[in-house]
């Protein structure tokens, strides 16, 4: 049975153990005189049979399918013939790659070999062999476990509380998903940069100044020197980074201070969403935007003015990012400036100052704090930002700060290390790993004293 | 009285420092009013400026798309008048038959004085490629077909259909352009007698990708995005709505509590590449899920757009006034039977609302889906959940990578698909919003 109708199944099971328990309870309530007697009303009778019936068997399916292709595997590999046992271990990958392929009819990598071919069969039969017993298993434990909590559904049974219990249980379950989520990202790419780190040193990769992850496939290559020293792509994000915050910035500050506290409700109610609109276009549009349209533009206006520009120029990544960063630096500093207690403006306003003296000099100190904390996390999410870099910005590390020339950063490092052929055993697919835990750390402290100091903001003027 | 004071000090000041005589304070404010209120008209201009500028740069990125974009819609066709040779059909089955054949013949006849094999090659080469699987469609859903001539439009090359709609220049040297002469004046003379128009491109809206520009299409990519979305919609609402119930309603507030917080706000602002190194070291590498399929991107944006959904359903929660819940609680409700039956359904509009942002955001995500192989060149239309697929931002992505100038206009089209899907989720978010907000 395949595992998709076994879930349907499984689905109608508690669906019916939901029916016979609820049934059971009111036949219960008709002998002991209404539903008032018994202490749980009958539908959470149902629910805890259906409970009952549903999450252990559940539980079961998800654990045999997610170690499933595991153990048949190792079940295959080892009555193959001793030949193909005792190929390396990358050969090896390749055989089994081949067998799950032909064994799921996508495509055939070569004219099928004999022990192939039987260790396919081998495998589709271990296969069915093993949906048929999670069937047999979950349908019969979800049976008796049904027909357990149906026997002992009685009048004063606490099937609610005990409803009630089991939904905390998956209520809490849900909410540590978070920090699930957490671990396994540290863990993942802590693991691989720890195996990076294994084979080129911490110091060379923190400190180097060249950049070359492509490795000699042969000893005499030429250009592949497979050097990681990291330092020119840091320089690059930076570059990139301060050119989009240099953008964002002013024009982000300035159009919500306007929109604050100049605008009529009109245009409030105009300009206001529109920004907000930058900030929903996707990035892969953004990177078009700055490959296809400002780039060029930027490239003829530098050779007419008899500059030299690369036509994968930092400039045009920094600033079509800087726009994209717009409307969060806008809406995040409109929050601080609303916050600020009118008061201190009627204050400043009393004593004669016009407006812009109050905003300069009253409300923007007022809020630098706020202000402050959104700027970090702009700055945390330009250095993040991945497609406009990939489809704008260059791919060689350059060490330089031009912002004519092309750099690279880190996230375009990322996504060309790891799009393509990946072996996980050589440090230039490790990389990926080691600068993404980089970007991890960089981003997680400059979020975490964001956030800290935008709370404490909000606490001062509450 | 107290300005007075402040007043009489200043003047004295003024006095001990410069000592010209009498001056009072109102003039010293009068001297300078001019410059303050031009500083306050600067200040103002610049914040003027800011959002024109922001708003100039939102118009330019809509007219660059649309403008490069709207063209793709359209698609030249050639008419033909093809024969369906019997002597060349009866050579194979009719799946497999030489219809390219066909194509030939027709062009030859229509112009007999090609000579050489350069010529011919170029003379073919302007009907695209796609052209033979048309013909054989229509021999197969009607054989009788077979020895009759039947005038067909025909998909034209791209190069023809880029200088058709003005992207490429008739008048630069002949080296310089993708068309030779000869093509064009092929070209000219079918124009000439109606045999090449513009038609609605059904192509791109209902085709898998191809390496072909007008053979390309972005449902195999819709496809991709919807099946990637329904895995992450099914997981993400009911896990957000629940653990955003757990931390609201039923978690005391201690150091576990606020550790889970913090991390949902970190997570919030986490780069989505990240999360693409996490489903690739976790999903892949570890469960041994399959590369390129939607069930790992859901799996992977389903993470992504969680703190979102939590952190909206949380607020929406928090604007359920507490009278409801004293109100529940009075008449013998458990706390439970109070969240369920009365809190949950007045927060449910706005935890929706946030969803439906949330799911914007990860239709038009795709960095992370870089990262799980998304990124493979499909022609299949994806069926189930864990057949290789791409989404519509990666399609974009990859056709941008294209060197053909039709990919360019094409990118622009599926940028332009993708931002009405964008606008009409973003669109529902606001009505629904506006149709069921409460102020208690």
């Amino acid at each position: 049975m395949a595992p998709i109708s076994l879930l349907a199944v499984l689905l109608a099971l508690s669906a019916a153990g939901y029916y016979f328990g609820r049934r059971k309870a009111f036949a219960l309530a008709d002998r002991a005189g209404g539903a008032v007697k018994l202490h749980s009303r009958p539908t959470y009778h149902g629910a805890l049979t259906a409970l009952w019936c549903a999450i252990p068997a559940l539980l079961i399916f998800g654990f045999w399918l997610a170690c499933e292709n595991e153990v048949i595997t190792h079940l295959v590999v080892s009555d193959m013939p001793e030949s193909i046992r005792s190929l390396p271990a990358d050969r090896m990958n390749l055989v089994i790659n081949d067998i799950r392929n032909l064994e799921s009819g996508s495509f055939v990598s070569q004219t099928a070999d004999p022990a192939i071919q039987t260790a396919v069969d081998h495998y589709r039969r271990l296969r069915s062999i093993s949906h048929q017993a999670l069937a047999v298993i979950t349908i019969a434990l979800m049976v008796a476990a049904g027909l357990l909590v149906r026997r002992r559904i009685a009048a004063g049974l606490r099937a609610r509380n005990q409803v009630e219990g089991i939904l905390t249980v998956i209520l809490v379950a849900c909410s540590t998903i978070a920090i699930f989520t957490t671990i396994g990202i540290v863990l993942s790419v802590l693991y691989e940069a720890i195996r990076f780190f294994n084979i080129i040193p911490v110091t060379e990769f923190l400190f180097g100044l060249d950049w070359s992850p492509q490795m000699a496939i042969r000893a005499d290559q030429v250009g592949s020197s497979g050097a990681f020293g990291a330092v020119p792509v840091f320089l690059g994000t930076a570059l990139i980074s301060a050119i989009a915050m240099v953008v964002a910035v002013p024009i982000g500050l300035m159009s919500a201070i306007y929109l604050s506290e100049y605008a009529g409700k009109r245009l409030r109610a105009v300009a206001k969403p529109l920004i907000e609109v930058l900030a929903g276009i996707p990035t892969v549009v953004y990177g078009f935007f700055a490959a296809l349209t400002v780039a060029p533009i930027i490239r003829d206006w530098g050779n007419w003015l008899g500059l030299d520009v690369a036509s994968e120029s930092a400039l045009a990544a920094g600033l079509v990012m800087g726009i994209m960063i717009i409307p969060f630096v806008s809406s995040l500093s409109d929050d601080f400036i609303n916050a600020v207690p009118q008061s201190l403006r009627d204050g400043a306003y009393s004593l004669g100052a016009t407006r812009s003296e109050t905003i300069r000099q009253v409300i923007v100190p007022a809020a630098i704090p706020g202000i402050i904390g959104g700027v970090l996390l702009a700055v945390s999410r330009a250095i993040g930002e991945t497609m406009i870099v990939v489809m704008a910005a260059g791919l060689s590390a350059n060490l330089t700060v031009n912002p004519l020339a092309a750099v690279t950063t880190v996230t375009v490092q990322i996504v060309t290390l790891l799009v393509g052929d990946q072996e996980f055993d050589s440090p230039k697919t490790l990389a990926a790993f080691a600068l993404g835990l980089v970007l991890f750390i960089v981003t997680l402290c400059l979020n975490v004293i964001a956030l800290y100091v935008v709370r404490k903001y909000r606490e001062q003027y509450e | 009285m107290s300005s007075e004071n402040i007043g009489n000090s200043m003047n004295s000041a003024i006095k001990t420092s410069a000592a010209p005589p009498q001056r009072r304070t109102i003039d010293i404010v009068n001297l300078s009013l001019n410059r303050r209120y031009r500083a306050e008209r600067r200040f103002r201009f610049y914040g003027l400026a800011a959002i024109v500028l922001s708003l100039v740069f939102l118009a330019l990125l809509f007219v660059s798309i649309v403008g490069r974009g709207y063209s793709a819609f359209w698609q030249t066709h050639i008419r033909l008048a093809v024969f369906f040779d019997p002597e060349v059909l009866k050579r194979d089955t009719l799946v497999n038959a030489d219809y390219a054949a066909l194509v030939r013949a027709s062009l030859l006849k229509m112009f007999p004085q090609t000579e050489g094999r350069q010529d011919r090659r170029m003379l073919v080469a302007l009907v695209s490629s796609g052209a033979v699987y048309q013909l054989r469609d229509m021999a197969l859903k009607d054989p009788e077909l077979v020895g009759k001539t039947v005038e067909a439009w025909l998909p034209a090359d791209d190069d023809v259909d880029m200088l058709n709609k003005g992207h490429f220049r008739r008048d630069l040297p002949e080296s310089e352009r993708r068309v030779s002469d000869k093509q064009i004046a092929w070209i000219e003379r079918l124009e000439a007698e109606g045999r090449l128009e513009r038609h609605f491109n059904t192509t791109f809206l209902t085709a898998g990708d191809s390496r072909e520009p007008e053979l390309a299409g972005i449902w195999g990519a819709v496809a991709g995005s919807f099946f990637t979305l329904v895995i992450t919609l099914g997981l993400s609402f009911p896990i957000g709505v629940a653990a955003a119930v757990y931390l609201e309603e039923f978690a005391k507030k201690n150091r576990w509590t606020d550790l889970i917080e913090v991390n949902i706000n970190n997570l919030a602002a986490v780069p989505s590449i990240v999360f693409g190194l996490l489903g690739l070291a976790v999903f892949l590498n570890f469960f041994g899920l399959p590369r390129s399929a939607p069930l790992v991107g859901g799996l992977v944006l389903t993470l992504m757009t969680l703190p979102t959904i939590i952190i909206a359903s949380r607020s929406a929660l928090k604007s359920v006034p507490p009278s409801i819940r004293e109100a529940a609680l009075g008449v013998g409700a458990s706390k439970m039977q109070m969240v369920v039956h009365h809190v949950l359904p007045l927060a449910l509009p706005g935890m929706l609302t946030g969803t439906i942002i949330g799911m914007a955001r990860a239709l038009g995500e795709s960095a992370p889906l870089l990262m799980i192989g998304m990124v493979a060149f499909i022609v299949d239309i994806p069926k189930g959940l864990t057949d290789p697929a791409t989404v519509l931002p990666v399609q974009i992505y990859l056709w941008s990578d294209s060197p053909e100038r039709a990919f360019v206009e094409r990118t622009s089209a599926a940028i332009m698909v993708l931002l009405a899907f964008l606008v009409v989720m973003n669109a529902g978010a606001i009505i629904l919003r506006k149709k069921f907000e409460r102020r208690w």
